[in-house]
C-alpha cells in the first residue's frame, strides 16, 4: 500500500446522502475473479442517467469525492472500496460513513475523512461554482482545504489514531503483521513436528 | 485457575499479545476453495508477496462444480472461470489442489478429516462459514473473509479478539432413531440464529461422548447458524481412532507424542465458562424445519406453528414472512407437508455414515411417485467408498440419483437447484430464501427423516415405513 501523506486533486460534488455499499456496486459486478477493474460497476445504476454528476466532463479525472451524510451503509461488500480506487478516488470526504465501509477504506488505502457537514456543504458549492477545482487534503495535520483568498476553505477533518497511523506508513493489515514477522517466525521454530503439513518432500 | 479447552488451544497459537490489540494467532491449516479465494491471490500478485506456509495449505474444488458430467469442461462461464482460477492460482503459488475428477477432491470440511488433515489442538480457517466442522477433533476452527483469506496466504496468521467461552452440555443419550442434526437443529430452535455471538462453544456432556466422530462433524459444522464463532469438542478415544492411519495423520514416535499432547485438551475441572446451556438428550426427538431460517424448527410430530404462537414482536413478523415465503399453513401436521425434491448431502450430512443410515432406511423401500432423491456424497472418497459398499445400487434400486462430490444443491451455486414454489428436505444447513434455488422452500432434516420422507412423500421419520409396504 503507498503511504498517504497529503492528497491534492479535483473534487466532485456528490449531492446525496445514504449512498449505500449497494448503490457504490451493484451485486452483479462481484463474480469476478479479479482484485481490479471494478470501476466500471462504480454507481452503475446511477451512471445510465446522463445528468449523473460523474458524467460531467467538467469533473472528470476527478480524485476526491464529497458526499452527503451515511455514505457506504449497508453490505460490506469489500468492492465497494476498490470499486471507488480503481475509478481514481484517493479520498471520500463526508460527515458520516458506514463502519464497515470506513474499515474496509483504511485496508485498502482509500482515506475515509470525517467533517463537518457545514463543510461538505461550502465544499459542494465551491465545486458547483469552479468545476474542476482542487481539494487538498492532508493527512499528517487532519486538515481540508480548497479556494483561495476570503472565500477559502479550511477545516479539520476526523480519523482515528490507528488508522491515520496505518496510511501515513503505507501498511496494510498485511503490511502490520510481516512487520512482526521475526515474532512469527519464532513462533514457526516451536511448532510441535507432529503437526500435519499438506506438502512433502 | 483452570483454562477451558478453547483457552488451552487458543493459548498455544498467540504469536503476539499486547494489550489493547488482537492477539496475533498462528493459524496450523487454510482450507482453500474456488470462490472466496481469487481476489485474495490476485492481492498478493499486486503486492508482490508470496503464500507464507504453502505446506500449511490445501485447496479443492467444491462450491461450483457439477454433480454431472464432472468429467467434461464446466458449462456455466461464470463456475468454469473460477475454477479455472483457482487452478492457474494453486499453479502459481505452489498450492496443493484436489480439482474435479481427483480422488480427494470434494466439500473442503469433508476432505480436510479424511486425509487426516484435521487434528485436534489445531487453528484452522477457510474462507467459509462452515470450517466450524472441524472443531469436533478439538481444533480452533472457523469462517474467514476474502481479506483474511489474503492475510493468512501472505503471513500464516490472523489478527483476532479473543472470544468469550461457552459450554453447551447434553446429559443423558439420544433416544433411538435419533441423531446429532435433530440435537443441533433442536438447540438452535431454543437459542436463536444468534445466542452464540461472540463465543467459541464447547458441546459436552454423555451425549456427545457417545457420538461417532461423523456426528461430531455435523454439531460443530452448525455452530455458525446459532452464531457462534466456532464449536468445540474435546478429543478423545473416539477421536484419535478416527485421525489414526488417515493418510496425514502422524506416524510411528510423532503418533505417540501427538496422541499425549491431544490428551491433554480437555477443560480443566476448575475453570469456568461465560456462559452455560444445559440441555436433556432424553427430550430430544426427529426435529425439521418450517421456516427460513435454522432456528424456525419444531418436532417431526409437531404443527406449523402460527404466528401468534410467538410473543416477540419481531419474531411474530418473521414467522408470518417466513409462513407466506414456505407457503404453510399454520396448524398443519409437519408430516402432511409434501416434499418435490429429498436432498441428502453437504458438509453437515453427507458423509459415509449418513449415506450408510439412508441406505439402510431406503433399503426395499421406493421412492414416492412425485418426490425426486437427489444423493451427493462430500467427496469423491466417500462416493467410490459408498460405491465399494453397494449403497449406490440401494440408491438407484429405491430411484434415487446418486451423483459426483460437491456442495450441490445445499447452496445452488451448480446447476442442482430448486425451481420458484418446489420444496424440498434438505440434510443441509441453512433454509434462508432463495438458497437452494429461486423461490425454493427448504425444510432441514436428518439423514434417517431424509430417507423416509423419499419413501412417503411427506416428512416423515423411519418409525412411518413401517405403515409402507416394502
Amino acid at each position: 500500500m503507498d503511504k498517504f501523506t497529503t492528497h491534492t486533486g479535483a473534487g466532485v460534488p456528490l449531492r446525496r446522502s445514504n449512498v449505500d455499499t449497494d448503490q457504490i456496486i451493484p451485486a452483479v459486478y462481484l463474480k469476478r475473479v479479479t482484485r481490479t477493474g471494478f470501476e466500471d460497476g462504480l454507481f452503475a445504476a446511477w451512471r445510465n442517467d446522463p445528468t449523473f454528476v460523474l458524467n460531467n466532463e467538467a469533473y472528470a479525472g476527478a480524485s476526491v469525492l464529497v458526499a452527503g451524510p451515511d455514505f457506504g451503509t449497508g453490505s460490506s461488500r469489500e468492492h465497494a472500496v476498490w470499486a471507488l480506487m480503481d475509478y481514481g478516488f484517493r479520498v471520500v470526504i463526508s460527515s458520516r460513513f458506514g463502519d464497515i465501509f470506513r474499515g474496509n477504506s483504511g485496508k485498502a488505502g482509500l482515506l475515509a475523512a470525517k467533517v463537518d457537514e457545514k463543510v461538505v456543504q461550502k465544499l459542494w458549492d465551491h465545486l458547483d461554482d469552479n468545476p474542476g477545482a482542487q481539494i487538498t487534503v492532508d493527512l499528517e495535520s487532519r486538515t481540508v482545504r480548497a479556494g483561495e483568498g476570503p472565500d477559502a476553505i479550511e477545516d479539520s477533518f476526523d480519523i482515528d489514531d490507528y488508522t491515520r497511523w496505518r496510511l501515513l506508513e503505507g501498511l496494510d493489515d498485511i503490511g502490520i503483521t510481516l512487520s512482526h514477522e521475526d515474532d512469527i517466525a519464532a513462533y514457526e521454530t516451536t511448532r510441535p513436528s507432529f503437526k500435519p503439513v499438506t506438502q512433502h518432500a | 485457575m483452570g483454562r477451558t479447552l478453547s483457552e488451552k488451544v487458543w493459548d498455544e497459537h498467540v504469536v503476539r499479545s499486547t494489550a489493547g490489540e488482537p492477539d496475533l494467532l498462528y493459524i496450523d491449516l487454510h482450507l482453500i476453495h474456488e470462490v472466496t479465494s481469487p481476489q485474495a491471490f490476485e492481492g498478493l500478485r499486486l503486492s508482490d508477496r508470496k503464500v507464507r506456509r504453502p505446506d500449511l495449505t490445501i485447496a479443492t474444488e467444491d462450491h461450483n462444480v457439477p454433480t454431472l458430467d464432472w468429467d467434461k469442461p464446466i458449462a456455466d462461464p461464470v463456475s468454469r472461470t473460477q475454477v479455472e482460477t483457482l487452478r492457474k492460482n494453486a499453479e502459481e503459488f505452489g498450492v496443493r489442489l484436489h480439482p474435479l475428477g481427483d480422488a480427494e477432491q470434494g466439500i473442503v470440511h469433508v476432505v480436510g478429516p479424511q486425509l487426516g488433515l484435521t487434528q485436534p489442538g489445531m487453528t484452522i480457517v477457510c474462507g467459509d462459514s462452515h470450517t466450524s466442522t472441524h472443531g469436533a477433533f478439538g481444533a480452533i476452527a472457523f469462517g474467514i473473509g476474502t481479506s483474511e483469506v489474503e492475510h493468512v496466504l501472505a503471513t500464516q496468521t490472523l489478527m483476532q479478539d479473543k472470544p468469550k467461552t461457552m459450554a453447551v452440555t447434553v446429559n443423558g443419550a439420544l433416544p433411538d432413531g435419533v441423531s446429532a442434526k435433530d440435537l443441533i437443529l433442536t438447540l438452535i430452535s431454543k437459542t436463536g440464529t444468534g445466542g452464540g455471538q461472540g463465543y467459541i462453544v464447547e458441546y459436552r456432556g454423555e451425549a456427545i461422548r457417545e457420538l461417532s466422530m461423523e456426528a461430531r462433524m455435523t454439531i460443530c459444522n452448525m455452530s455458525i447458524e446459532w452464531g457462534a464463532k466456532a464449536g468445540m469438542i474435546a478429543p478423545d478415544e473416539t477421536t484419535f481412532a478416527y485421525i489414526k492411519d488417515k493418510p496425514e495423520a502422524p506416524k510411528g514416535a510423532e503418533w505417540d507424542q501427538a496422541v499425549a499432547h491431544w490428551k491433554s485438551l480437555v477443560t480443566d475441572e476448575d475453570a469456568t465458562f461465560d456462559k452455560e446451556i444445559v440441555l436433556d438428550a432424553a427430550e430430544v426427538t426427529p426435529f425439521v424445519t418450517w421456516g427460513t431460517n435454522p432456528g424456525q424448527g419444531v418436532p417431526l410430530g409437531a404443527a406449523v406453528p402460527s404466528p401468534d404462537d410467538f410473543e416477540d414482536a419481531d419474531e411474530k413478523i418473521a414467522a408470518e414472512k417466513a409462513l407466506t415465503y414456505m407457503g404453510l399453513e399454520a396448524g398443519t401436521p409437519m408430516r402432511e407437508v409434501h416434499i418435490d425434491t429429498v436432498f441428502l448431502g453437504s458438509c453437515t450430512n453427507g458423509r459415509m455414515e449418513d449415506l450408510r443410515t439412508a441406505a439402510d432406511i431406503i433399503q426395499g423401500h421406493h421412492v414416492a411417485e412425485g418426490t425426486r432423491f437427489l444423493v451427493v456424497p462430500g467427496s469423491a472418497k466417500v462416493r467410490l467408498q459408498a460405491e465399494e459398499e453397494g449403497l449406490h445400487k440401494i440408491f438407484l434400486d429405491a430411484g434415487a440419483e446418486w451423483r459426483g462430490a460437491g456442495c450441490s444443491m445445499c447452496l445452488g451455486m451448480n446447476p442442482d437447484t430448486l425451481a420458484p414454489g418446489e420444496r424440498s428436505a434438505s440434510t443441509s444447513n441453512r433454509n434462508f430464501e432463495g438458497r437452494q434455488g429461486k423461490g425454493g422452500r427448504t425444510h432441514l432434516v436428518s439423514p434417517e427423516v431424509a430417507a423416509a420422507t423419499a419413501v412417503r412423500g411427506t416428512l416423515s421419520s423411519p418409525a412411518d415405513l413401517t405403515l409402507v409396504e416394502a
